[in-house]
């Protein structure tokens, strides 16, 4: 659906008297299949944002190739345009306008009818819950409210794609709970959906697949659990009296699921496993098993932001 | 084809919007009309004119004029609104035409400077000033022509500056010299040989003095078929120029 090869695009920005150039995004490849929720994972400043708006057209590459729903960036954004539906982060309705004003001029703007437009509005607003509101000024909703329309104003010419910058992002947890259904919805419609997104939580329970971006570059790219399992399968942290860690560490350093464990100076273990699941019962009959004192049994589930460390040296909540 | 329908959609909906607060009839209406009741009646001894009527002759094309440039030159400012508001980029993924997202709005403004200039020429007939229907309305597409390039400028750089905060200094420092070496307030005719050779390039001078031509019957007058060309052809260009911006990336 999607396919980018070297992607780049840099800015100059003046500071003083100095003309710098920042690589916003340093040669993106990216391929997105039909029908997925992909997602693009960064922190602030690592480039999302630019890349999703040269893919939406709004910025002109300085290089590379994309081909979008079958249709060459480089060549014909105007057809990529009629195939694709964009959503900014920033809002796009205008305080004045009443969502129904708004969704139906979107439509128009794609070339659709007047009359057609009006059906479709009409959809757009009980799909999304809104015909309460529709005939109200947006200055008047509340922001989940204004981001639903925001929503059904960047789908409403039915694209193969739509492209989600931040789509959460402001949102309180109820209204981002909702998000994520709907975002869900327009997958099941058979749309293949684009978003990017700071939340690990979000990458991780929304996103077939990701990507990791840091810098102006992908630094990782696949199947959120996918990745995690790459990193370091799952952690297993006993707690154990000072006494019992060293016997414990020879008894386990042994057997063959455990690919590293650590000992911890106050005590207690850290066993590398690749399936903790599995791993825990066997844990258990052996430490039983030799009569020592197990105090407690955690499991520790490697997160994106391992996955993200790994990667890039920070953590994605520090950075 | 497409063009005139996005244009279309573009200028309805900015026209719908404008209607819905009318406030800005008032506001627009309000300091023309001051001026012609306020600033006006000190030109007949001023102007040495033989009567009232021959002083608004003078008078109300220069303000017309002047309308027609300021109404124009800080419609930017919507446009840095709704530029923060994301609705320019919301047109912008869509395939609409670009110049039509600049048409729209230009002929929104202009069709509002018109109802202005009406409301003016009424006024002023109840204050003997009498124009033929022929002149008047030529002097009125040569005000609609002003409409389009000053608001199509002001957009134009509206999108380069994106801040009301730089906008509103560069408008105005543009508009000063352009107004006072115009002629409007008073005739260049008063004007020391200098000045009139700097207003020379002034094409609103150039305008005003077409205008003043219309009002006063003097269809014939060379100024003019020459004000009306100047000013369309700068028309052309602002229009040219600022539907670049519209296409351009927009940050």
């Amino acid at each position: 659906m999607i396919e980018t090869r070297g992607l780049r695009k840099s800015y100059r920005s003046r500071a003083g008297r100095e003309t710098k150039t920042v690589d916003a995004v340093r040669g993106v490849d990216l391929d997105v299949a039909a029908g997925e929720i992909f997602g693009f994972l960064g922190p602030n400043g690592a480039g999302k944002t630019t890349t999703l708006r040269m893919l939406a057209t709004l910025i002109e590459p300085d290089g590379g190739q994309a081909t979008i729903a079958g249709a060459d960036l480089r060549t014909d954004p105007g057809e990529v345009r009629r195939r694709i539906g964009y959503v900014a982060q920033g809002g796009s309705t205008w305080d004045e306008s009443t969502a129904r004003e708004e969704l139906v001029l979107q439509a128009r703007l794609y070339g659709i009818s007047k009359a057609e437009a009006q059906r479709r509005a009409v959809r757009a607003l009980e799909a999304f819950q809104l015909t309460e509101f529709a005939d109200r000024k947006c200055k008047t909703y509340s922001g989940g409210q204004r981001r639903r329309v925001e929503i059904a104003l960047g789908i409403i010419h039915e694209p193969k794609i739509v492209f989600l910058d931040e789509p959460t992002t402001g949102l309180d947890p109820q209204s981002r709970a909702y998000m994520w259904d709907e975002i869900r919805r327009l997958r099941s419609d058979g749309m293949t959906v684009f978003i990017t997104t700071h939340y690990l939580d979000e990458a991780d329970a929304l996103c077939d697949r990701i990507a990791i971006m840091d810098h102006g570059e992908v630094v990782a790219e696949g199947t959120p659990a996918g990745l995690k399992r790459e990193i370091s399968g799952d952690v297993v942290q006993l707690g154990l009296s000072i006494n019992a860690t060293a016997e414990a560490e020879k008894l386990l350093a042994v057997e063959e699921y455990v690919s590293r464990l650590e000992a911890l100076e106050e005590g207690g273990l850290r066993l590398f496993v690749d399936d903790g699941a599995t791993a825990i019962p066997r844990i258990l009959r052996r430490v039983d098993g030799a009569g020592l004192d197990l105090k407690s049994i955690e499991l520790h589930r490697p997160s994106l932001d391992d996955v993200f460390l790994t990667k890039t040296g920070r953590s994605l909540r520090e950075s | 084809m497409k063009l005139a329908r996005d244009t279309w959609l573009i200028f309805q909906r900015q026209l719908h919007l404008l209607l819905r607060n009318p406030v800005w009839v008032f506001v627009g209406v309000f300091q023309p009309v001051m001026y012609l009741l306020l600033f006006a009646p000190l030109l007949k001894p001023a102007l040495n004119a033989p009567t009232q009527a021959e002083a608004y002759k003078i008078f109300v094309p220069g303000l017309l004029v002047l309308l027609a440039i300021f109404g124009g030159l800080f419609q930017g400012f919507g446009l840095i609104a709704e530029l923060r508001a994301g609705v320019i980029e919301r047109s912008r993924v869509t395939p609409v035409s670009r110049l039509a997202l600049l048409l729209g709005r230009s002929l929104r403004d202009v069709v509002s400077l018109l109802v202005q200039a009406v409301i003016i020429t009424l006024l002023a007939l109840l204050f003997d000033l009498r124009v033929f229907i022929g002149d008047l309305l030529l002097a009125y597409l040569m005000l609609a022509l002003i409409a389009l390039m000053t608001s199509a400028v002001s957009y134009g750089v509206a999108l380069k500056v994106k801040s009301e905060d730089a906008l509103a200094p560069l408008m105005n420092t543009v508009a000063q010299p352009v107004l006072l070496l115009s002629g409007i307030l008073l005739p260049l005719a008063f004007a020391p040989g200098w000045l009139q050779g700097i207003a020379k390039w002034n094409p609103f001078s150039w305008a005003v003095d077409g205008t003043r031509a219309l009002f006063s019957g003097d269809i014939g007058n060379d100024k003019v078929w020459q004000g009306l060309t100047i000013i369309a052809i700068l028309a052309a260009a602002g229009v040219y120029w600022a539907a670049r911006q519209f296409a351009r990336s927009v940050r």
